[in-house]
């Protein structure tokens, strides 16, 4: 249907469905703070307090969608290095937090 | 004045620029002292203002409101009469590039200056959230949020209705200011076809109550070029009925609302041109 829509271009439909997910996000912000940043900021802190990294070793991926939203968090740490808490065979850690129950609190 | 019951305070605004706040004001403003209200718009877009020119008045721009602001003039000094309304006063805005010379309490005053004097007080929004903007909206009891059907648009508008809900006097209070949502630079066929967002998704999106729809149209440009209203200067036109019937709504009126609809007919369509 929205494939049949583009290719006839009736792009309308698209822009609304953007415009709806964006702004359930962007109303949300103005009155509570953004959860899926304050999740961000603790787990780095978190993983800081165990393990020395990199900041600029980190990438972290958004994608606030209409029911789910997901924050994959994607850390390298350097080998080596063992600390309490942290599986010595695990040279990268990899976040995925990403459920309903998320995106509830988000929208 | 006599039989005048409390002044109105309507902000004109929109967060993005260019979707015709500054026409509609003029459109608006003029067709309300139509009908036979005192009426007053003011330029809140201070360095880049623009009403002066739309209504015809940039030559004839002695005093502004940072002037009646600063005690360099008083309001009646700074208040341009319409050369074709009687009813339509104009209040510009400076051209100083210094924007921290719109204060609050200076706007407060003025504005309560004006609702001595006046029946409808449009104050026409400068694009932004910033100061400018923010004033503009300050004191507001009504406010058009003016919409294109695009999707920049539907946000900034959203972004404004947010601040409209939070930085007014009224949302302070524990009010609510008046929204009415203004549509223009509709094209009918590009929303028939899917193209454009229709009326219906953005009254969805932004739930706010509408107001008017106005079609695009060279008649609006036409008006500009001229520096005369377009309610003044086509008031038969498309554009210029739209806005008559947003006025009277806007005055209490119970008005159908008319969607524009496609008006080419077949012989303008084979040769590609708009009908009249």
């Amino acid at each position: 249907m929205k494939l049949f829509s583009l290719f006839r271009g009736g792009s309308a439909p698209v822009a609304r469905e953007r415009l709806q997910i964006l702004l359930a996000h962007e109303r949300s912000a103005r009155t509570e703070p953004d959860l899926l940043a304050v999740l961000r900021e603790e787990i780095l802190a978190v993983i800081g307090r165990h393990v020395p990294f990199e900041p600029d070793k980190v990438q972290i991926k958004l994608d606030r969608g209409k029911l789910v939203s997901t924050l994959a968090v994607d850390i390298e740490i350097p080998n080596g290095h063992r600390t309490a808490g942290i599986a010595p065979q695990y040279s990268k850690l990899k976040l995925d937090g990403s459920s309903s129950a998320l995106n509830k609190q988000v929208a | 004045m006599s039989e005048r019951t409390s002044a109105r305070v309507v902000v004109v605004t929109s967060g993005k620029g260019g979707v015709g706040k500054t026409t509609t004001t003029a459109a608006l403003g003029a067709a309300l002292a139509h009908l036979g209200d005192k009426v007053v718009v003011v330029d809140f877009d201070v360095g880049l203002r623009n009403l002066d020119l739309v209504l015809g008045a940039e030559r004839r721009v002695v005093f502004d409101l940072i002037n009646v602001i600063n005690g360099v003039a008083k309001l009646p000094q700074a208040l341009i009469r319409d050369k074709r309304l009687e009813n339509l006063y104009l209040l510009p805005a400076s051209q100083t590039r210094d924007k921290d010379a719109l204060t609050e309490e200076g706007v407060g005053k003025v504005i309560g200056e004006l609702r001595e004097k006046f029946d409808w007080i449009v104050c026409d929004s400068p694009a932004g959230i910033e100061r400018g903007a923010t004033l503009a909206m300050r004191h507001a009891d009504a406010a058009i949020i003016v919409t294109n059907p695009e999707v920049s648009s539907v946000r900034d508008s959203d972004r404004i209705i947010g601040l409209l809900d939070a930085k007014t006097e009224k949302a302070e209070r524990g009010e609510c200011v008046d929204k009415h949502l203004l549509i223009t630079r509709y094209h009918p066929w590009r929303a028939s076809r899917g193209e454009m967002l229709s009326i219906d998704d953005v009254l969805e999106i932004l739930s706010v109550p509408l107001l008017g729809i106005i079609p695009e149209s060279e008649e609006v440009l036409r008006a500009s070029n001229l520096g005369s209203p377009v309610t003044i200067n086509a008031a038969l036109s498309a554009p210029a009925r739209a806005y008559f019937d947003a006025t009277r709504r806007l005055k209490g009126e119970q008005i159908a609302m008319q969607v524009p609809s496609e008006s080419r007919g077949l012989f303008t369509k084979l040769f590609g041109r708009k009908a009249a």
